[in-house]
């Protein structure tokens, strides 16, 4: 590690924290403040005056805009993430619950897809112009430009109501061994990996694409090595760093596609306890869903921008 | 002399390009350009010339396709055909305006970056990163959550989430034609930094931004419908095709054709614009040449 790969990373990791900042300016300013008056709203037109400005110091709204975000932030830092406004509940509690379940919902969706994408795009991209490569590429264009309900939907039909291998809904509180645990999770996983894999493979293909069709690759051919050899040993390592970009970008698909496959196979995540948070204007609860999966986002594409830098060559050796 | 060979190139009259490309657009663009065209046509005269509305229930729930009803009927028993028609006007119609938003101050605001001084560029540059460090489906739920949802309400949401976006293209495209002679030479003639901006550059500019129009123009659908299925998009009564699909999902178990046409309507429209974009002959070759 080299003393300007050193300041790159710490720059980089710096203009995340920076935008994750202007974020919460940005999450506060449309929830919070330019609505109007949320104790108005409460309490419709007819409260009393009295009423109203009891509820405004009880919610806070009393104080100038700036102060209530500062007063927001602050606890948002500590932890302390507010009171949901149609639960009475802590937001903090509500999302420990959630949580859980959308990490491991990411985390089996991550496992099989990456494998699974990377085999795709490499041969892809070894075979390009084959009838290979055609049906894989026209088929991650189609699902790549189609909603994620459709891609669900198709799944539905075929494996839960023509097929009959698996069950339509997921209920995880069901779950008593291996078996019900995989076919609960199987409609969720298998309809986030088809859209993961479709941006996935695209993007490996293009990186791995670029490095083949460089230069060097010609100098190696023309030494005689196998292509076996020279897409192993050759190719691949130099492309490792814009893959490595691909995956974690590709990733951070997963948290817009979550949202739709949370909510239309009912599965208890954090995605849906956030969309009946929208549908029920319970702002603390919105707004605190809203900062996790910014701060998920920003992780994921400043992952994918450090990779870049630390794969590439010309930075590492210098 | 290489220069004065570009420019040429670049001021070639417009019609001539147009007439080009069209000749090369292979068989699927065409096709493409069809279901374009007759989804446009929906959306501007489809209500019109409906014999029978969607507003009217009271038939047979969750019908089956048949000559009087040619996509079946709904949850309530309405014409599903008339439904996809009507829906189309939100679809279509509320993608469009969205896009025509986002791409047109995106743009303008490129045009504005690229001719004007380093202080404005980077400003501008900035603020907008901010936006894109939302996902674009969060930004969408915030603004339902803070302000309810509504058709001027969704039209804006995504014309502000897509601005970035086609500002980014714009600048790009913009930042090199700045800096190619011509320009140099109105700036010389003493013209003013509107005149280069919508004389000099915007034109030059036009052809790569309208593929960047069609692009945007399927992730605003894409978005649009995936609220509406989340029942925070278009309200009931009216009904956007994804708002259709959520409506008649119970049917999805007997594979009900209610919920099927309007999921077909999506599909064939965001492929459709796909296709054409990929069919565009300007494109492959400035692929080639970015590489």
């Amino acid at each position: 590690m080299n003393a300007l790969l050193f300041k790159l990373l710490v720059q980089r990791i710096g203009l995340a924290v920076l935008s994750l900042l202007a974020v919460s300016v940005v999450v506060f300013a449309v929830t919070g403040i330019l609505p109007g008056d949320a104790a108005q709203e409460q309490l419709g037109q007819e409260a009393t005056p009295e009423a109203l400005a009891a509820l405004r110091a009880q919610m806070g709204l009393d104080m100038p805009a700036h102060q209530r975000y500062l007063h927001w932030l602050s606890g948002l830092v500590r932890g302390d993430l507010g009171t949901s406004s149609v639960t009475q509940l802590p937001v903090s509690e509500l999302i420990a619950s959630r949580l859980p379940n959308s990490l491991l919902l990411a985390a089996v969706t991550a496992l099989f897809s990456v494998p699974i994408a990377l085999t795709l795009g490499i041969s892809a991209a070894v075979w390009r112009g084959s009838w290979f490569d055609r049906a894989a590429s026209t088929g991650a264009v189609a699902v790549v430009s189609v909603p994620e309900f459709l891609v669900a939907t198709l799944a539905v039909l075929v494996f839960a109501v023509q097929l009959r291998w698996l069950p339509a809904l997921s209920y995880l509180s069901s779950i008593d061994s291996f078996g019900q645990l995989l076919r609960a999770f199987a409609m969720p996983v298998l309809t986030l990996t088809c859209v993961i894999v479709a941006q996935m493979m695209r993007m490996t293909r293009a990186a791995v694409i670029d490095q083949l069709e460089a230069p060097y690759i010609e100098m190696v051919q023309l030494k005689g090595a196998s292509p076996l050899r020279t897409v192993l040993a050759h190719a691949l390592p130099n492309a490792v760093g814009p893959i490595a970009n691909a995956v974690a970008l590709s990733l951070s698909y997963l948290l817009g596609g979550v949202i739709i496959v949370e909510t239309i196979f009912n599965y208890p995540g954090i995605a849906k306890l956030m969309v009946d948070g929208v549908t029920q204007r319970d702002i603390p609860l919105v707004q605190a869903c809203a900062m996790l999966f910014c701060a998920g986002y920003l992780t994921l594409v400043t992952a994918a921008d450090l990779c870049g830098i630390v794969a590439n060559p010309r930075l590492r050796h210098r | 002399m290489t220069t004065a060979i570009e420019s040429d190139s670049f001021k070639r009259p417009a019609r001539r390009q147009w007439r080009a490309r069209l000749a090369h657009f292979g068989m699927t663009g065409w096709l493409a350009l069809v279901v374009i065209a007759f989804w446009a046509a929906a959306a501007i005269f489809g209500p019109a010339m409906l014999s029978q509305r969607g507003d009217f229930g009271g038939g047979e729930v969750f019908a089956p396709m048949s000559g009087a009803h040619w996509f079946g009927t709904d949850y309530l028993g309405r014409d599903m055909l008339a439904r996809v028609i009507e829906g189309a006007r939100y679809t279509v119609g509320v993608a469009f305006v969205s896009t025509l938003l986002a791409s047109g101050t995106g743009t303008l605001l490129a045009l504005l970056a690229a001719a004007s001084g380093r202080w404005i560029d980077s400003t501008l540059s900035r603020a907008l990163d901010t936006l894109t460090a939302i996902p674009s489906k969060m930004f969408a739920l915030l603004i339902v959550a803070g302000f309810g949802s509504s058709v001027p309400t969704l039209v804006m949401t995504a014309a502000i989430i897509y601005v970035p976006g086609s500002y980014r293209m714009a600048r790009a495209l913009a930042v090199n034609i700045n800096a190619l002679d011509y320009v140099t030479v109105a700036r010389a003639r003493g013209e003013g930094t509107g005149y280069v901006m919508l004389q000099e550059i915007l034109p030059n500019i036009a052809g790569p931004m309208l593929a960047d129009f069609g692009l945007r123009f399927v992730y605003v659908v894409l978005l649009l419908a995936s609220m509406s299925f989340l029942g925070l998009g278009v309200q009931p009564p009216e009904a956007d095709w994804g708002s259709l699909v959520r409506e008649n999902i119970e049917t999805l178990a007997n594979g009900g054709a209610a919920v099927i046409a309007p999921s077909i309507a999506i599909a064939s429209l965001t492929i459709a614009v796909n296709l054409v974009i990929d069919n565009l002959p300007g494109r492959a070759a400035r692929e080639r040449g970015a590489r």
